[in-house]
């Protein structure tokens, strides 16, 4: 497996003040991978962290500006997004975890929305996910492949309208989508049904996890890797499934001249 | 001495011994305080004297006892005074925690109670200099049909989640019990935990005269008024009328705070800091002044405030969330600007350190920031000496009543008894009920709401051990902490001195059955009305045995809290001296589940088999719907030793799992390591009496334990080396069957009757 490291890989942490899970994605990419990784500070006119330009950028999971709102709704207008827009533009890799699918999808950088889970409570357990797009984070992925991965939001249930699900579908955009340990999709259900019965935790349309932007460079996704990619993490019953994304990247990152 | 009395300000109201009553100053309290100040305190003035007197900041009813808990041990790098404890995990680190009440405000208010209750707590640990990386709760709730139950869990468990998910800090562990006693006075207990360098921690001190005093962080308004007064008084059945007494939380302000603060620290220009919480402004000013032996000047004009007309008495006594008050080094106060300027902050100097030893307020009557009304020219308004307020405040060694035999234990009708004792009685449905009762059932509603998971730090996850396993980063260092929290107010209220001590014993049992040695220990000490005779007893004889069982376990107190007055229309609640244990584990690879790993695994129980007391189990109080009975005896020296032999047995890696005897007894505990393993077993229940007293009965000091067979022999060997009784229970079986001696109990029944417990509360 190509190590980050030998490339000099350097990974962009977006830090909006209510970052949170900030400190999970700088870990992971400059601990786990052994990568070189730095915030970018919101009020900052440049990601580049006074270096070269990032390899990676990760938008963090938390509540960017409290969301009080509505979650990435002020992120929007973060002195930060015209460097991170501009870099998005230009090819550069993009992984919005959990609130940075929000934001990502705020600026329209994603399409849809996510909002409150159906059951309306804040959900933090593992969850699986089946591999299906194309892009930058699957690259190497066998499709079909299971994942299993925690979320933890309140608001993660991905809509849209049918004819951007059926472009997403049609394009190959939708990266993952929650399904069972075996990988099958479960059938719409009520979404008063016990959540922890359900596969889909959040009565996303169709069992939508996250979704590519159409150069499959961006990925939006509400699961989070960043939390499952050490064999410590969580027990002797622990993920780190979350280390294919990241492997998926640098195999992206080797390809990329 | 001030003779000199204050201005007067606008709102101001006629101090004299109503105004004391009415602001729970008792008539003796309020001559003390004419006394000592030669003179009628001002309005201000006596706001400021009654929360300092009251008892949620003064601990007036509780110092004496208090002082009797063991607060040293090589392990402690700072015991209690300060706003959180310390001890030391190694190579120069420390885990800085605390645990708290939130039980008023959060029965006035459920999701503000208990979201601030997490507030208040995390701004205790970083207000010492550690970036808070764990959470636990404890909750109380009262009978799951009473008409608020609902309501008040839902509240609580969101509010706790809203503001621990949002501000990033993991809640990792909990527990929570069903108690009628509860129904009028729920309790939110709040623990936190924080890792800092031992030689970066920082004290709530007022030190070096001159230093210019800062406020950072939120605009002061009208709310939490008096909050700590109505903490330190019972409801009679009136409690929608303080929701002006209670706090809203703001958890991205305390992010910007938090995040604000480690920087400021970082930068080593401050002399001292405290987090405004109970009593805001005046306890942290206060409190700081008194811990330096300095005084303090604060000009209240300069207060950054969110409403107009707010009077010097309304600044001195709101609880405004998420503020700090810093004192910085002298010309050093523009670097904390700067910094708070960067988190969009708001921050104002807004007095200095003095030698006189008083707590002294400035004002401009009529002047308002916020409008521009009224010119500055700031007179007196509070004039105050600091140890009044604090060493000097009343002290009470209150009366205590030992509550006759007939109100502690009551024994049920010998055909209740017989019944339960008959060889009749059938074992599977008792399971089945008791697995999926609200006490012992599956806590997963409560902790998916909970990011359990945030940091990157979490090993042992909610529901999967005894207790919570996290890694902390410290430096190039990874330290590996357990910590539990743990309270049976039933065994409290059959008897104060033991069920007190089988609380410390329970929670660092459940810390040593993931592997880890316990280290330390903070408590929250919820009983009702100390000016009862009978509640004073329960409460001294609970420290005492808190005491005993700490010095024995070797987990002194580093920190700690007192919530008295929880009762409603004089109905106490079942006393609750709440603890969280802190431990350590020496390699990450020694830690343990309760999960049954393998077919063919022995199962074993370590520890003394039960003697068949059935008292205050959840068995017998389900059954005969009051406390009733004697507990079964707690033998300290043997808890001692059971929990190094645990600890033993981990580093000796020859354990796939282990789980304590707690709640529901032995057949629980077994049902629980089947369920989290999603296999079987078979076993036979040690022990003496009837069948269903071996399994149900809980008494302390029994580990379960589950081993491959080839390690059997080195366990016993380890276990004889502690002196500890092992006796084979059976082994781990394919299938779903759990046969216990003849009965045979289906682990997927089990499983769905534990998952769904909580529906008979939330569904």
């Amino acid at each position: 497996m190509p190590k980050l490291i030998a490339r000099g890989v350097r990974t962009a942490v977006i830090q909006f003040p209510g970052s949170n899970a900030d400190w999970d994605a700088l870990h992971v990419a400059r601990d786990v991978l052994g990568g070189d990784a730095y915030y970018a500070f919101h009020k900052a006119t440049e990601i580049n962290g006074g270096g070269a330009i990032p390899d990676l950028v990760v938008i963090p999971g938390g509540f960017s500006y409290g969301d009080y709102l509505r979650p990435g709704a002020i992120a929007r207008f973060s002195p930060v997004v015209p460097a991170l827009v501009d870099y998005a533009k230009k090819g550069g890799l993009v992984l919005g975890i959990c609130n940075g699918f929000q934001v990502l999808t705020e600026l329209a950088l994603l399409p849809g929305a996510l909002t409150r889970n159906a059951h309306l409570r804040f959900e933090c357990r593992d969850v699986f996910v089946r591999a299906e797009g194309r892009g930058a984070f699957t690259e190497g992925v066998d499709e079909g492949t299971v994942l299993r991965l925690p979320v933890a939001h309140a608001d993660g249930r991905y809509q849209c309208d049918d004819e951007t699900l059926r472009r997403l579908d049609g394009e190959g955009r939708v990266a993952f989508r929650y399904c069972d340990g075996e990988g099958q999709l479960s059938t719409p259900s009520h979404p008063d049904a016990p959540s922890d019965a359900l596969a889909n935790p959040n009565g996303s349309v169709a069992n939508i996890a996250g979704i590519y932007d159409a150069t499959g460079r961006i990925l939006g996704l509400m699961p989070h890797p960043e939390r499952a990619s050490e064999p410590e993490l969580g027990g002797r019953s622990g993920t780190h499934d979350g280390k294919h994304l990241f492997n998926a990247a640098l195999r992206t990152l080797e390809q990329t001249p | 001495m001030s003779l000199r009395a204050p201005a007067a300000m606008p709102g101001d109201r006629a101090v004299n011994e109503a105004l004391a009553a009415e602001f729970g100053v008792s008539a003796s309290e309020y001559e003390v305080a004419l006394k000592a100040l030669g003179r009628t305190p001002s309005y201000a003035e006596m706001g400021v004297i009654s929360v300092m007197w009251s008892e949620h900041c003064s601990y007036k009813s509780s110092r004496v006892h208090l002082a009797t808990l063991p607060t040293t041990g090589a392990q402690v790098v700072l015991g209690p005074g300060e706003n959180a404890g310390a001890v030391d995990i190694g190579d120069g680190y420390c885990a800085v925690f605390k645990m708290e009440s939130h039980n008023h405000p959060s029965f006035i208010s459920p999701h503000q109670g208990a979201a601030t209750g997490v507030g208040g707590i995390l701004r205790d640990v970083f207000t010492m200099g550690a970036r808070p990386i764990a959470s636990l709760n404890s909750l109380r709730f009262g009978r799951p049909d009473h008409p608020r139950t609902k309501e008040l869990v839902e509240g609580v468990v969101a509010g706790i989640g809203d503001y621990g998910n949002c501000i990033g800090v993991p809640t990792v562990g909990g527990e929570v019990q069903f108690d009628a006693s509860y129904d009028g006075n729920i309790l939110v207990n709040a623990f936190a935990l924080g890792i800092a360098k031992q030689d970066e921690l920082f004290f709530g001190r007022a030190e070096g005269v001159g230093n210019p005093v800062l406020y950072v962080g939120a605009r002061t308004g009208r709310d939490g008024i008096h909050g700590a007064t109505m903490a330190s008084a019972s409801f009679e059945d009136d409690a929608e009328t303080k929701l002006p007494t209670v706090q809203v939380g703001d958890p991205f302000m305390e992010k910007l705070l938090l995040e604000c603060c480690l920087e400021i620290f970082a930068s080593g220009c401050l002399a001292g800091v405290q987090d405004m919480g109970a009593a805001g402004l005046t306890s942290s000013s206060v409190e700081m002044a008194a811990r330096a032996g300095t005084g303090l000047e604060l000009d209240l004009d300069a207060i950054p405030r969110r409403t107009e007309a707010l009077t010097p008495y309304e600044m001195l006594l709101s609880e405004s969330q998420e503020r700090m008050l810093m004192v910085a080094k002298a010309g050093r106060e523009n670097e904390v600007i700067e910094l708070c300027q960067k988190w969009d902050l708001e921050v104002a100097v807004v007095g200095r350190v003095t030698d006189t030893g008083r707590f002294v307020c400035k004002a401009t009557a009529g002047f308002d920031p916020l409008t521009g009304e009224g010119e500055r020219a700031p007179t007196v308004a509070v004039d105050l000496p600091v140890d009044l307020l604090t060493d000097a405040a009343p002290k009470y060694d209150r009366p205590q009543r030992a509550p006759g035999v007939e109100m502690r234990s009551t024994l049920p009708s010998s055909a209740g008894v017989a019944a339960l004792a008959s060889p009749d009685a059938a074992l599977a449905p008792t399971l089945y009920e008791l697995i999926g009762s609200v006490n012992i059932g599956s806590r997963a509603w409560i902790y998916r709401q909970y990011d359990h998971i945030v940091r990157d730090g979490t090993i042992v996850r909610p529901g999967q051990g005894d207790a919570a396993v996290i890694r902390a980063f410290c430096g190039e260092h990874r330290k590996y902490l357990a910590m539990s929290v743990d309270c049976n107010g039933r065994y409290v209220q059959l008897d104060p001195y033991a069920g007190a001590a089988m609380a410390v014993a329970e929670c660092a049992r459940n810390v040593a059955c993931v592997g880890a040695t316990p280290l330390a220990l903070t408590d929250c000490l919820n009983f009702g009305n100390p000016e009862v005779p009978e509640t004073m007893w329960r409460f001294a004889k609970a420290i005492e045995g808190m005491a005993e069982a700490c010095r024995v376990l070797n987990v002194p107190v580093v920190s700690g809290n007192v919530s008295l007055y929880n009762e409603t229309a004089g109905r106490p609640i079942l006393p609750t001296p709440t603890v969280a244990v802190v431990g350590q584990l020496h390699d990450l690879e020694d830690h343990l589940s309760m999960a049954f790993a393998d077919p063919g695994d022995r199962v074993l129980h370590l520890g003394h088999p039960t003697q068949g007391r059935m008292g205050g189990s959840e068995l017998w109080t389900s059954r005969f719907g009051r406390l009733a009975g004697e507990l079964p005896s707690l033998d300290l020296q043997a808890e001692a030793a059971l929990q190094r032999c645990i600890v033993a047995l981990a580093r000796a890696r020859v354990l796939k799992s282990a789980h304590d005897v707690s709640d529901g007894g032995l057949a629980v505990a077994l049902a629980e390591c089947c369920i989290a393993g999603q296999v079987g077993a078979s076993a036979t229940l040690p022990g003496e009496g009837p069948h269903l007293h071996r399994a149900f009965a809980e008494d302390p000091s029994r580990i379960v334990i589950s081993c491959d067979a080839a390690s059997a022999a080195r366990v016993e060997e380890i276990a004889d080396e502690y002196g500890v009784p092992l006796s084979p229970l059976g082994e781990v079986v394919a299938g779903d069957a759990l046969k216990l001696d003849d009965d045979s109990v289906s682990v997927a029944k089990a499983a769905h009757a534990h998952r769904t417990a909580l529906d008979a509360v939330v569904a």
